[in-house]
């Protein structure tokens, strides 16, 4: 019910010129006088998949956690849906966090609850309005959704890595978010179930229809998953555009990225079925 | 001038201006680091304080993560505490015995025991105790959550973790601590009793018909009302530790660690000023 209302006002806004769902201005953050992010502005467009590449410490968690505001900014403007995310009061921003699901990069499941526990935390005490019944039955529709069915009992501590990254998927899209902020999804996992993941993140994108930031540095999840790449490097926007022309760009720190890998024609679209 | 020259030699050699300068103002960047990091580390506590008080009396009680935390803080600590007490009991009896029959007043023994175990040894070894199971226990298990990330998930999922974490983990060690003070006075008794049989033969119920008409609702009274405060204490610091844990895996030994040292100088401190007011009002 929920689906259809929000898919409803997507297309009455469709005739609309492209408004970013996010738009990042001139953002700066730093830690104990040492900058991280000195000048970064950037859009997130609705229903895209925006891949954000850099180097481990450039700051691309620094990023996505100021957007939630978990950060807080030094100066520059975050708006998400129009609103600034600066200025909000608390009730304003856990409604905002509503509709923003959080990836973390190393899945921060609640390690004392079950997988269902850990899918029922959140989706209680945002939608109380739903009954129990509807409740499992979310929960069950989640976990299908990443092929996590048969685990819904087990304990964080008895998954495997990548089955954690899923679990924790499947945490944040049972409550049905519009924007979806991935920090390094398949970081540390094999190929083969990283392009599980980057097929995942596909499916949520069609599946919810969500606008997504993906942060990684694994070049076989950006060209699955990416519309549109942006490169951070010392804080600010090194370079923007398509996986392709990245690809073909001459620029030595681009190039280091995508040496030593695979070109483009033999990329690994995941097959499953 | 020939003649002073080796007399000149002789006199060590000032260190020159500028290395006493730098030395100075070394010093005293220092002092002012410790100083700021003490006041900002006092800052963080007060703002955690106000946040927990607010979060204690918003909507939306966790009503069952409370309840599982006073289980877990009784059942952790429950075989400790009855075996100190036990002990404490035990050995203050077979200490003391010698001393008052030196004035033939054995028959105060019990008494005495009962009143020292109550008004102080009960109370503050308990809490001490449970410095280092809850406190530590908190201050790890939080600690760890924060550093792994789990805290900021409940943030980003609209909860506010100080009303799911903080909040009834402090509630219950309030609430728990005086009962295990409680269960522990009554093993100390019991101890007591039982050393007290070691030497001549006392039955149960003279043991604690003495014992209890030693004790006078005065005595007990501030004992309790202490206990809360100690049990607030220890939750609120493991919480607090917990929470502002560094980011990297090992400062969740350091929440762990310093909650207990912590918690410990806040018991004691609460148990001074408990003394100095009973004095007063009594
Ligand atoms: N909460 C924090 N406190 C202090 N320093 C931080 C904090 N978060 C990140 N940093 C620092 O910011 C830099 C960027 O971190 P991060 O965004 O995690 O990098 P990455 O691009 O690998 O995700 C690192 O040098 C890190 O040490
Ligand atoms: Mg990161």
């Amino acid at each position: 019910m929920e689906q259809e209302i929000s898919n409803i006002a997507r297309e009455a806004t469709a005739a609309l010129p492209p408004k970013p769902v996010i738009e990042v201005k001139n953002l700066r953050k730093g830690f104990d006088k040492v900058e991280v992010l000195r000048d970064l502005s950037l859009q997130l467009f609705e229903n895209e998949n925006l891949v954000v590449l850099g180097k481990s410490g450039s700051g691309k968690s620094v990023l996505i956690k100021c957007m939630v505001r978990l950060l807080r900014a030094d100066a520059g403007t975050i708006r998400i849906f129009g609103e600034n995310v600066q200025e909000m009061n608390d009730r304003e921003l856990a409604e905002l966090r509503v509709k923003i699901g959080f990836l973390f990069q190393r899945g921060a499941l609640y390690d004392s609850m079950t997988i269902r526990e850990n899918l029922e935390f959140p989706l209680v005490r945002i939608k109380k309005y739903l009954s129990r019944k509807e409740i499992d039955a979310k929960i069950e529709e989640a976990l299908e959704n990443v092929g996590l069915s048969d685990t819904i009992n087990k304990m964080p501590s008895q998954l495997s890595g990548g089955m954690r990254k899923r679990a924790s998927l499947a945490r944040t899209i049972v409550v049905d978010p519009m924007i979806m902020l991935y920090d390094e999804p398949t970081t540390g996992l094999d190929p083969v179930t990283s392009d599980e993941i980057s097929m995942l993140i596909n499916n949520v994108k069609k599946k919810y229809n969500t606008s997504s930031v993906i942060i990684t540095h694994d070049i076989a999840c950006a060209r699955a998953t990416g519309d549109r790449v942006i490169m951070l490097n010392e804080g600010e926007v090194h370079m923007e555009g398509t996986i392709r022309s990245f690809e073909q760009s001459s620029d030595p720190l681009i190039q280091s990225f995508f040496k030593f890998r695979e070109p483009s024609s033999a990329k690994a679209q995941p097959h499953h079925g | 001038m020939k003649a002073i020259r080796p007399v000149l030699q002789r006199i060590p050699k000032l260190p020159s201006v500028k290395t006493q300068a730098i030395k100075i103002s070394d010093n005293a960047i220092k002092k002012t680091q410790l100083t700021t990091r003490f006041f900002r580390e006092v800052g963080e506590f007060c703002l955690f304080a106000w946040l927990t008080l607010k979060a204690t009396f918003s909507r939306d009680f966790e009503f069952r993560e409370f309840l599982r935390q006073c289980f877990k803080v009784g059942n952790k600590t429950l075989p400790l505490i009855s075996l100190t007490g036990l002990v404490i009991g035990l050995v203050l009896t077979i200490q003391s015995r010698p001393i008052l029959a030196n004035f033939g007043a054995t028959s105060m023994l019990p008494g005495m025991v009962a009143l020292s175990l109550v008004r102080e040894m009960g109370p503050v070894v308990t809490a001490l105790i449970c410095c280092g199971k809850i406190g530590s226990g908190m201050g790890a298990e939080l600690g760890s959550m924060k550093v792994t990330e789990q805290i900021d998930a409940m943030e980003v999922s609209s909860t506010n973790p100080m009303r799911y974490l903080v909040v009834p983990r402090v509630l219950a060690a309030t609430l728990m601590i005086p009962v295990l003070v409680l269960y522990a006075d009554a093993f100390g008794i019991l101890g007591s009793w039982a050393g007290a049989n070691i030497k001549g033969d006392v039955t149960f119920t003279l043991f604690f018909t003495q014992a209890f008409s030693a004790i006078w609702f005065s005595d007990f009274f501030p004992a309790v009302i202490k206990t809360f405060f100690f049990g607030a204490a220890i939750g609120f610091v493991g919480c607090y530790k917990g929470f502002t844990a560094g980011r990297g895996t090992e400062s969740v030994g350091k929440a762990a660690n310093q909650s207990v040292v912590l918690a410990s100088v806040f018991v004691i401190l609460i148990d001074l000023i408990a003394v100095q007011i009973t004095d007063m009002l009594y």
